[in-house]
């Protein structure tokens, strides 16, 4: 029994020591964004807590910074990806699962190739059609919200996910919709999108989480700055503020709070396993 | 089961997505390859069809192949320790210990934040005068341009890369350790068998298909990389850090060279296509099946 203890003991160490590495650089931002501009941010030996402790930095980056405005967009953004992506990987997994018909071996092999292809080599046709289409922020807000969330609007493992899912309600429900009268939008929506709702739930909270990190396609098509997304709002801090640390270190913290309350309180979908392969590495 | 449905209804749900992917996908994957056989250096608005020549451009770029070579490192450092180091801390947590949400939460929490935070946040470790070279400095070494020395910087970004990723495979390693049979664990502990032999000869042989998958996906995502490099190097100094994404971007969007970029991102597409049909050839077969 003694052994077992020291064992664990030497297990927690490096749990506690990985878990640490994990969190020390947000750590150490937070440390940053409480100190005065009495104390030296650059002094040796560092300093974790702050001498001179204020919430200035956190007011002063808030002030010049719309944040409710990257908050509101990235919102914008994440929400409509989500929506767009339930109702059609919804609509387009249930004939890949239940349904026989003409082309159905070729649709398959069409979305898995998809998977193949990076979004990172296309994206520079996928940015001159979304030009084409005016689906920019130069036209307008609204052009711009839907050419950020097109490309992303719907993904072969979403199509995936959940024809899986409807491969796993039994046939009978169905047939019993149909006797009872249901045409096929109706056991669509009424028989069969309530009990995938799990599955939806999985398809919705990665995708959010995906969407709400997306950097490279806004910074590739946003020119206005009241249209930034929270990334892309968060990067240009460092061009903002140059050299003021104490700003930029607020202004990432600031940025993060929504989307760590959101881990917060879905965890369990997070870390639970058997979501694997939902997050785009 | 009769057949409730009319003949044209599967077509009905699958056009909404099938418009998409056809816009957003097919027709960018085809004009890629269609792009890189045009030049648009000389007048962005009047291409000139020139061939293969784009290509043939590329494989005399020098700064090419050292893009390569700096995304090939990327691979060779990042996935081995993304396939393994995460495999430790998984055996770990699986253990019968205290704490093992608060620790998955923890470790698990890089992966959560954007990207762009996370970078900013390293950036901040890695200055000049920084925690990380007092640090250096503490332990009797030089202290190091992170980012600014051309030896230090590409390894600086592989980092971060690195520390972002490990709770993500964690996780799927965890879920793959649920389903080694405690029995051979048993069948060890009676052995007397020590922690190590015991993980070498049951959990590695048992999990090998989770761990050859997370090799492949972790290197089809170091493939991709470019955020960390916007936002910490901008690809230097001199070149050292770009990998190429990021010498794709600043082809195609800051020189507007568009057909040359186009060369680029088809070697790319070769690339990680290679990587992705391995994956769902050998381990994720049975999730794609008709």
């Amino acid at each position: 029994m003694k052994g077992l203890k020291i064992k664990n003991l030497y297990i927690h160490l490096i749990l506690i020591t990985v878990s640490l590495l994990s969190i020390f650089p947000f750590i150490w931002l937070i440390s940053t964004s409480l100190k005065g501009n009495s104390e030296n941010i650059f002094a040796y030996p560092p300093q974790i807590i702050p001498s001179d402790f204020t919430w200035a930095n956190y007011s002063g980056v808030w002030q010049r910074v719309n944040f409710i405005g990257y908050f509101l967009n990235s919102m914008i953004v994440a929400g409509g990806t989500v929506v767009l992506n339930l109702m059609l990987s919804a609509m387009a997994g249930y004939p890949l699962a239940r349904m026989e018909f003409k082309g159905k071996k070729f649709t398959f092999f069409a979305i898995l190739a998809t998977i193949m292809i990076p979004f990172q080599a296309i994206m520079l046709p996928v940015y001159l059609i979304t030009l084409k289409l005016h689906l920019v922020d130069s036209v307008n807000n609204f052009a711009g919200f839907i050419g950020l969330i097109m490309p992303f609007a719907v993904s072969a493992f979403g199509i995936f996910l959940m024809r899986q899912a409807f491969l796993g309600i039994p046939k009978e429900m169905e047939e019993a919709a149909i006797v009872d009268g249901c045409n096929v939008w109706q056991v669509f929506w009424k028989v069969l999108i309530p009990m995938v709702k799990p599955s939806l739930a999985v398809l919705a909270i990665f995708t959010f989480i995906g969407s709400w990190g997306e950097f490279l396609w806004p910074s590739i098509v946003l020119t206005k700055e009241s249209m930034y997304t929270l990334p892309v709002g968060v990067n240009n801090l460092q061009g903002m503020f140059s050299s003021n640390w104490r700003f930029i270190a607020a202004g990432s913290i600031l940025s993060t709070i929504p989307i760590l309350i959101f881990f917060l309180f879905m965890q369990r979908y997070f870390i639970s396993g058997g979501n694997e392969g939902a997050v785009k590495g | 089961m009769f057949k409730y449905y009319a003949k044209y209804s599967p077509y009905l749900f699958l056009l909404p997505a099938a418009i998409v992917l056809l816009i957003f996908f097919f027709i960018p994957f085809f004009q890629t390859v269609g792009l890189s056989f045009f030049d648009y250096s000389e007048n962005i608005y009047r291409p000139q069809f020139i061939g293969i020549e784009n290509y043939i451009t590329l494989l005399h770029n020098p700064i090419f192949y050292k893009v390569l070579w700096n995304t090939f490192i990327y691979l060779f450092v990042a996935v081995p320790v993304l396939a393994l180091f995460p495999l430790c801390i998984a055996i770990l947590i699986n253990q019968k210990i205290r704490g093992v949400t608060l620790y998955k939460i923890l470790i698990y929490l890089p992966v959560i934040v954007s990207i762009v935070v996370a970078a900013i946040a390293f950036k901040w470790l890695y200055a000049d005068q920084g925690i990380l070279n007092y640090l250096m400095t503490k332990i009797g070494l030089e202290p190091a341009g992170w980012l600014t020395d051309p030896d230090f910087a590409l390894y600086s970004v592989i980092i971060v890369t690195i520390w972002k990723g490990i709770g993500y495979y964690m996780i799927i390693y965890l879920a793959a350790l649920m389903s080694v049979p405690k029995e051979l664990y048993e069948a060890c502990d009676i052995d007397g068998a020590d922690f190590l032999t015991k993980h070498l000869t049951v959990t590695v042989p048992h999990i090998m298909p989770t761990i050859a998958l997370v090799t492949t996906i972790s290197a089809i995502s170091a493939m991709k990389v470019f955020a960390e490099i916007y936002v910490m190097t901008k690809g230097g100094p001199l070149n050292s850090s770009k990998t190429i994404v990021y010498y794709i971007y600043e082809r195609a969007f800051e020189n507007l060279d568009l057909g040359f970029a186009s060369a680029a991102a088809v070697v790319l597409l070769i690339i990680v296509m290679i990587f992705s049909l391995i994956n769902i050839l050998c381990f994720e077969k049975n999730k794609y099946q008709i």
